[in-house]
Formats: C-alpha cells, structure tokens, sequence
C-alpha cells in the first residue's frame, strides 16, 4: 500500500507492506537508522519519535497509521547543525553510554519538558517511565533532562510545541488510527 | 574545552563519542546493510530437551523470498565445527560437551537452534521459518542446578554423568582448625539468582563471504572481536588471516557479547552457500532464550568467628549452573573469578569451597557484569553480618575488626592471591562520614521505636580485575592470553591516532585515552582519534570485559608513549643542535633545558619525522610506535557502600531512601566517566536484590521471556546516589590504575540486601530469596509475626 509522511520536514511516499511497523519504514525505507529498536513488546522506548508533536513509540504504530503525519525523529531534531539543547545537555551531563538509548531518550525527554518547563526530579523520573536504559542508572539522564530544560527555555529557536498544537499521546494515537481508517 | 596547558588526566572532559549517538548516527550493527544482502531468521527450539526425530523444510522453501534453509547436519558437513568454550579450568574434571550451532539430534534448551532460514527480507525469513516442521521426542528436564545431581536427574549430556561439568576447589589455610577453634559459626543458604543481561541492543550479526579471495568479513555485536576471530579459526573452515571482524559501535554488553555465539558461524555458513552477505538481528524476544544469561547459583557457605568478632574461617559447597552447554568463557566464572576472591577485603585465615558446575536444561551461562565476584562478595559480605548479629555487634565494627591494613605493595590472602594495593579503612571511613553513619542509627533507632522498620546496610568490598597476568591466564585454562597493545601513530600535521586492542562499547575510552595521550605527550584531546573493534586496523588484543580495558589498555597505550618520546628527544636533539641528555619534554614541546620558548613542540617533529628530510642518523622516518602490555598481576579495586531501605510492614514494598559509594579504583583520568560506570554499576547490583530474576518452570518453559516480565530497573524505581573516591595507585601498570567498570555491581546487591534484612531485622527475618519483591517480603514479615506469637 502506499503511504506519504513528512519527515524531518522532507515529503516521502513509499509503497510498504500493510503490516510494516512505522519503526521498520523509518529505518529501513528511510534509511533513517537513528531510531533503534530494543525490544518488541513495546517496554524500551530505544524507538521514541514524535508523531505530530507528541512523542510516540514508533514500533508500537504502523507506517499506514502514520499515513499524512508529520514526523521528527533523533535526525532531525537539530536546526541548521545546531544541535538541540536537550542533545547538548545529554552530553553535558554525560546522559549516555553505549548511546543506544539515547535517541528514544532525547526524544521523550524534549516532549516531556514541553509539559513541565521546570520539572522536578519526580516528574523527569516519571515522565522516562517508558524509556530504559542498561548502562547509566539514569542519574545523569535524570541530571540531562533537568539541564535541558533550563537550556530549552533560554533558547528561542528551539520553542515549544505552542499549547493549542500540543496533544497527549493517546490523542496523536487516535488521530494515527483515524487517519488509517480512512 | 581542554587545552594543552590544562592537565586533561583527571578532567571530566566531554565524551568525544557522543557526537554520533546524540544526533542518531550511531554505527550499530544492525544499521549496516551490504549490496544484495539478505536475512537469516533462526528456527528455535520451544522445549527444553527433546530428541529431534525430523526436520522438514519443504514448506519453508516455497515461501516468499527464500533462498535457503539449512540445518545442522548440512553445517557440520561443510566443514563448520561445535563452538569451543575458551576455558578449561585445571583440576577440576572439566568435561566439555560437543555444542554444534545448529542441534542436530538433540536439543537441550528452549531457544537451542535447529534450523536457519535465508530469505529476501527479515519479515519473510521469520514468516518462512515457522514454516520448518520438526518433529520432537520429547524427553525430562532439569532446570535447577542443585537437582540437576540428583542420582535420577534426567541427564543432559553423555559425557557428563550426573550433569557435572566440574568440580573445583578452592582451599587455603586450616579449616578444619578454624572451625574447631570458633566461638561462634554462622550457616546461610546463599541463592545468587539466574540474570538476564538485557543490553538495550539485541545481538547482530552480518557476515559477508567473499569466494574468490576466500575472505570473511563479520560486523558483531562483540565485546572483544579479536577473540571471536581466533575462535572462528578454529569452528570455521576459514582461516585467520582470511577473517576480519568488526565490532561497530556496540549498544552494551555487561559481559553478554563476550561469547562467541552459534549464529556467528550460522551466518558465515548462510553466506557462503547463498554467495550473499547475509544479517541476523536477534529480537528481544529470542535474546531472552539465545543470548548468555549470568549468576544461577547456590551456596551453602558457613563463617567461623571468636566472640570479638575475628573472623577465623570461610567454607562453603556451591553449585553454579552452565546452562545446557558451555559458552567461551562459562567454566571460569564460578570458579577462577569468584573462589579466588573469597576472602574479600578481609584476613580470612582459613578458606576452602567446593564449587560444582552442572548441566541443566536452560540458556548457557557466562559473564554478566562482574561474572564469579558479585557471588562472592555477596557472600562474605552476609555472613559478615550475620556474625555481627549474632554478636550483637555494629557491622561495621565487625568488619573494622577484620579488615586488611592498609598496604602498598601486595598483600597476600588465604586463597594464594596477592592483592595490589588497598586502604580499606580510608574508603570506609570515608563513605561513614557521607553518609553520617552514627546519626543515621540514632534516627533508625528511633523510627523502630516508632514500629517503622528502617534498614542500613553496609559492605566493604574488594574485587579482582584487569584480567590479568596472560602466565596466570595460562595456569587457570583461559584459552589465550589477557594482554593488551596499542599503537600510538603520528600524522605529518601532528594529529593522533591510537589503535588500541581492545575494544569499548559505552565505557568511553574513546575518550579517556585520548587523554592518555593529551596528558603525555602534549597534543589536545581533539587531535587524537581513538580506534578500535576492527581486527583489521587494531593490533591482536583481548578486548572489554573483566574492568581491564583501562588498566590494561593503558599500559600498553604508555608504552607506546615511552617509545614516542625517546624517538622525540633524537630528532628535537638533532633539530635544535644540543646532545639528547640536554632535551627535557614537557607539555608537548622538546627543548633544551632552561630555553622552553626555543623548543620543538611534538607537531614539528611530526613534520619533521614524516618528511623525514633531515633525520639524525640511525633514526627511521615516521613517528609511530607499537607496545604491547603483559601485566604482571591484575588490580583490586575496593571501596565501602552504605544504603539506607525502609520497608512498609503491611505491603512488603521496599523504599529505597539513601545509597552512598565511595570507590577507589586508583588515579581517576576522568571523574565524569567513573561516576557514569559506579552509577550504572550500582543501578544494576541493586536490581538483582530487589527486581530481577529469570524464572524457568519445571518444563524449562523460560517464564521471564520479555520485558514484561523481567523486571529491569527505571528512572522511578532509583534515587540518586552520593558518591565519592579515595585514590590508591597500583603498581600494576604505569598509570597506577584499576578498573570500575563492575565494582558498583558487586558492592550493590550485598549492599542493598544487607540494608533490608536489617530493617527486617526487629522482626527476626535474616534471609530472603532475592529478588527482594513486596510478596516475598510481606510473607517473610506475616511467617516470622506467626513464630513470634
Ligand atoms: S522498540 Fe522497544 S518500545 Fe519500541
Ligand atoms: S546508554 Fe546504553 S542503554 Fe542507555
């Protein structure tokens, strides 16, 4: 079947497989090999993206489902090479080992500081709830989420998601499955 | 920003690898694909032992996009061989089963191989190999290890009566008269459960056979692929030389891509009989069944002590499981890596185990981060407690009373070790003073007034590491040597590149031994490119595991350093018309003493040794140098970790309120990376006290098979943790570094378990099965409220 999305703000149509998972068009149609894959029972988070403006676990939707959306995976997220203040507090404060996590870290984490500017401890370790790492004992991701927080909010290039655009997870789900159906 | 006038040895410089990962260019195995490749899905096994009497793979051929099935009569009769295990531990009986890649009669593990499909796509080669029929037998299973020598234990292997794959023993000292002699003896079951490594990046294998050179080239997901490409000469009909594997960037191994695996060989094989470069990428799912699991193992241990609290003797009977079949390097484990160290950080006098290695019907076994010590120290460091206990003694008091001295220049123990250097006391005094010990149980002592139960628990670890001495590697049947090598290579323009042996995966030495190399020789961090886990760059070396990738990798790394500044002082000496005795070098520029502002810096005579126009006579061109480092003993980092847990009597849950570490792995070349590894360490030791455990059923049904199932820790289960160092060089190597890659593992789990038998303790609970869950808890607290009524 053939699906259309914007990714990283470049149009792609490509003829898949109904049963192709959103995670295996990016990385294998796309070449885009950033987003990894951890697991296949939806528990990792190594495949986090963001799915019009939420951040969604791209091996938990389908390529049809994401038919029409407009995608941003780890690749895309620096402007013009700039990297993102989230991308550079995670290597400020030594957010990662092995790297494999990161991506689907960085992306949660730049969705969860939309929703709290200032988070405290407790909200960052909660909001990572679908992100696992093996390698940091997540204090230092912990450490990174709260530095690219305040680096975020004293960075204009890099605004927020504007509140009215802003929608939960399951929301951006149900829309994906909408748009699938018809 | 680190530059040539700041020291970058002990800076918490930026990781130069980050670059990649932060921005999704990671190089991981399963990212690279090669002209006209294709997939292998592997066929596995879904009962744990079962006589195969047919395989029919008709159907599986006809399905969209195949191009092979194979089994693994057709491998053996192409030449390929069983995997080898790497390490025959001596006098010990070891017995070495045959373990083909593919099972060809029998399969003895769910997940054991029995066939492989080769197709156009991974989906297809998935949908085609549950298309391959096999017809099974099935006989009994064994899935406990202590069962599996009971005289009627199904029996896995032929060779291997009883399912005894060993029996080994370590033994130093009187223990018969310690014992004799004891005011008090302690007795303890220690249960070690069954891991699951769970690197966040599955295995990944791609071969691809190249007919008419004869050449093989394998990208792994490998933690040492030097070794893998030796073994592969010997389980492979390619030669050596003709074999070159890659290690991308590998997403975590913590011990588990340590082995070479079956589908190493699987893949190769695929390759050469499709004539196309052929991929595996392991799912998480098949991870669960087909990737190394760690620890499975009992102990019945015993502590002799006077009534002061000295500590007279050790002993203890021990089972460890291997699985179904020996992985590389199963055997040393349960024994070279954990008897040895059996004396902790203590002057135990008398010591003596018996350790037996059993067959059982489950995923084969090896190294999971610190692999043979974290069993030990757990054990020392419990029954430490208990003989405080039973003295109605501080545990730390206890463990004052025992500990080694401080010593510089080795200390020897009953097991026949000698320890590098150690000060025990130092780490322990400082980890009491962050951690406020003395308030802290005046304020625990207040909350068990209150009926609260509030736990500390506290241990003062040794660890063997930086594998190690390649004599002693030879003594003990580890089937190679554990030396490293590094090549130092100056370009023309002064740029560095540092090869080294072994081989990281998340450690960051990509970064650390470019300060190596910054701090020694002058050049800033940026200028050097660190290279590694490619035999076909990288000199012969042993690879990452063991905490020895820095203290041996550094030694190696220096002596290149000595050889590239000896060959500086000749050619600056020449350059600048002085005698060499004349030339000092310091922070990247040779000069005659007392006239640093006329100096050569280390780039010219880069330039100059490359151009090579005007060399002093007798020196060659270029400014390389290669050095390889057999170290002389391995290094003990040691250190003291204080937790405090509270339990909630009436559900069993447990807070995790407080974890202080304070470590000495020697000179810390970058705090940040330490502090990552010592965190990391801790988050992993303290998940096999209290979430993690695999659990098979009696069918050997793998029960913990996902992710949802196996409890690996979150960010929400953690606190954050206070750490802090004391620094103890080695004389081991030049740097006077040990290794940290595992002490956080080791020291955690006792930690956290002795902090929770602790709050327990009001009630009279001293044992529970780890993982410490709520129900285990909760039933543990309603058992001993019953006795006390
Ligand atoms: S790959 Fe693990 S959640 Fe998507
Ligand atoms: S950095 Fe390795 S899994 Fe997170």
């Amino acid at each position: 079947m053939n699906v259309s999305m914007t990714v990283n703000n470049t149009s792609y149509e490509r003829d898949v497989e109904p049963r192709t998972l959103l995670v295996d068009f990016l990385r294998d149609d796309l070449g885009l090999t950033g987003t990894n894959i951890g697991c296949d029972t939806s528990q990792c988070g190594a495949c986090t993206v963001h799915i019009d403006g939420a951040a969604v676990k791209s091996c938990t939707v389908l390529a049809a489902q994401a038919d029409g959306a407009s995608i941003t995976t780890i690749e895309g997220l620096s402007i013009n090479g700039e990297l993102h203040p989230m991308q550079r507090a995670f290597t400020e404060k030594h957010g990662l080992q092995c790297g494999f996590c990161t991506p689907g870290m960085i992306m949660t984490a730049v969705k969860l500081v939309e929703s709290y500017p200032e988070p405290t401890e407790e909200q960052i370790r909660h909001g990572l709830e679908g992100n696992l790492c093996r390698c940091t004992g997540y204090q230092n991701i912990v450490q990174a989420v709260d530095e690219g927080a305040r680096l975020t909010e004293a960075h204009s290039p890099f605004e927020s998601t504007p509140a009215e655009h802003q929608i939960t997870l399951r929301e951006a789900e149900r829309r994906a499955w909408e748009r699938s159906r018809t | 920003m680190t530059t040539t006038t700041e020291r970058a040895f002990g800076a918490s410089v930026a990781r130069k690898e980050d670059a990649r990962f932060i921005t999704g260019q990671g190089r991981f195995t399963d990212n690279l694909t090669q002209p006209g490749m294709v997939h292998m899905a592997v066929v596995r096994s879904p009962l744990a032992h079962a006589r195969i009497k047919g395989i029919d793979t008709s159907a599986a051929t006809e399905m969209p996009g195949v191009v092979g099935v194979f089994t693994g009569q057709e491998m053996a009769d192409a030449g390929f061989g069983g995997i080898p295990c790497a390490w025959v531990v001596p006098d010990s009986d070891t017995v070495t089963p045959p373990h083909p890649p593919i099972a060809i009669d029998t399969v003895r593990y769910v997940g054991d191989a029995v066939a492989m499909v080769v197709a156009d796509t991974d989906a297809n080669a998935r949908d085609a190999a549950y298309a391959v029929d096999v017809d099974y037998d099935v006989l009994p299973v064994v899935v406990d290890v202590r069962k599996a020598m009971d005289p009627d234990a199904p029996q896995l292997h032929e060779e291997a009566p009883n399912n005894q794959c060993f029996h080994w023993v370590v033994d130093g000292g009187d223990v018969e008269a310690a014992f004799a002699s004891a005011d008090v003896v302690v007795k303890e079951t220690i249960t070690n459960q069954r891991l699951i490594p769970n690197a966040m990046e599955a295995r990944v294998a791609l071969a691809r056979w190249d007919d008419a050179m004869g050449e093989l080239t394998l990208w792994v997901t490998s933690q040492n692929p030097h070794i893998v490409r030796f073994l592969l000469s010997l389980d492979t009909p390619v030669p050596e030389h003709k074999i070159r594997v890659i290690a991308p960037d590998v997403g975590g191994g913590f011990g588990s891509k340590l082995a070479h695996y079956p589908e190493d060989t699987m893949v190769i094989f695929a390759s050469q009989q499709v004539g196309r470069p052929v991929k595996w990428a392991e799912t998480r799912s098949e991870n669960y069944l087909a990737t190394t699991h760690g620890r499975d193992h009992i102990a019945e241990v015993e502590m002799a002590a006077t009534k002061e609290g000295k500590i007279l003797g050790l002993r203890a009977k021990t089972w460890a499981s291997m699985g179904a079949y020996l992985s590389t390097a199963s055997t040393g484990i349960a024994t070279i890596l954990h008897g040895l160290i059996l004396s902790g950080s203590y002057d135990i006098g008398a010591i003596h185990e018996d350790v037996y290695g059993t067959f059982t019907n489950t995923t084969p076994t090896d190294a999971y981060r610190g692999a043979g010590r974290p069993e030990a120290i757990f054990m020392v460091e419990r029954m430490v407690d208990l003989v405080a206990r039973e003295l109605d003694m501080d545990p730390v008091e206890v463990r004052r009373r025992n500990l080694i001295e401080p010593f510089d220049d080795g200390h020897e123990v009953a097991t026949g070790l000698v320890y590098d250097s150690g000060n025990y006391v130092g780490a322990l005094d400082k980890a009491l003073d962050m951690f406020g010990y003395e308030d802290a149980r005046k304020a625990q002592a207040k909350a068990r007034e209150e009926g609260r139960l509030v736990g500390i628990g506290v241990v003062t670890y040794t660890e063997i590491c930086g594998l190690g001495p390649s004599e002693v590697a030879g003594a003990v049947g580890f089937g190679g040597g554990l030396w490293d090598s590094a090549i130092v290579r100056f370009h023309p323009t002064g740029k560095v590149t540092l090869l080294v042996g072994v081989s990281p995966h998340g450690q960051g030495e990509e970064t650390t031994f470019a300060q190596i190399i910054s701090d020694q020789l002058g050049v800033s961090v940026e200028d050097v490119d660190v290279v590694y886990g490619d035999t076909a760059k990288t000199p012969m070396g042993w690879g990452t595991y063991g905490s020895r990738t820095t203290a041996v990798g550094s030694g190696a790394i220096m002596g290149a350093v000595s050889q590239i500044k000896d060959k500086g002082v000749k050619i600056a000496a020449h350059m600048l018309e002085a005698a060499e005795e004349d030339i000092e070098f310091s922070d990247g520029v040779f000069s005659v003493k007392g006239s640093r502002a006329d100096g050569k810096t280390i780039q010219d005579i880069a330039l100059a040794a490359n151009t090579a126009w005007d060399l002093p006579e007798g020196v060659d061109p270029g400014l390389e140098a290669s050095s390889f480092f057999n170290p002389g003993n391995f290094v003990y980092p040691f250190g003291t970790h204080i937790a405090q847990m509270e339990v909630d009597p009436e559900t069993g849950e447990i807070d995790f309120q407080r974890y202080v570490a304070v470590d000495d792995c020697g000179p810390v070349i970058n705090p940040m990376i330490v502090e990552g590894q010592v965190q990391g360490g801790v988050a992993q030791g303290a998940a096999q006290a209290l979430w993690e455990g695999a659990v098979y059923d009696d069918d050997g049904n793998l029960v913990t098979g996902s992710m949802m199932s196996y409890a690996i820790p979150k960010a929400e289960f953690l606190p954050n943790f206070e750490l802090g160092k004391t620094e103890t060089p080695t004389n081991v190597n030049p740097l006077g570094v040990k290794g940290v890659g595992e002490t956080g593992t080791i020291a955690s789990t006792p930690t956290v378990y002795n902090a929770v038998m602790d709050a327990l303790a009001p009630l009279g609970v001293q044992q529970v099965d780890m993982p410490l869950t709520p129900e285990r808890v909760w039933t543990a607290i309603q058992e001993a409220q019953k006795g006390g009524q």
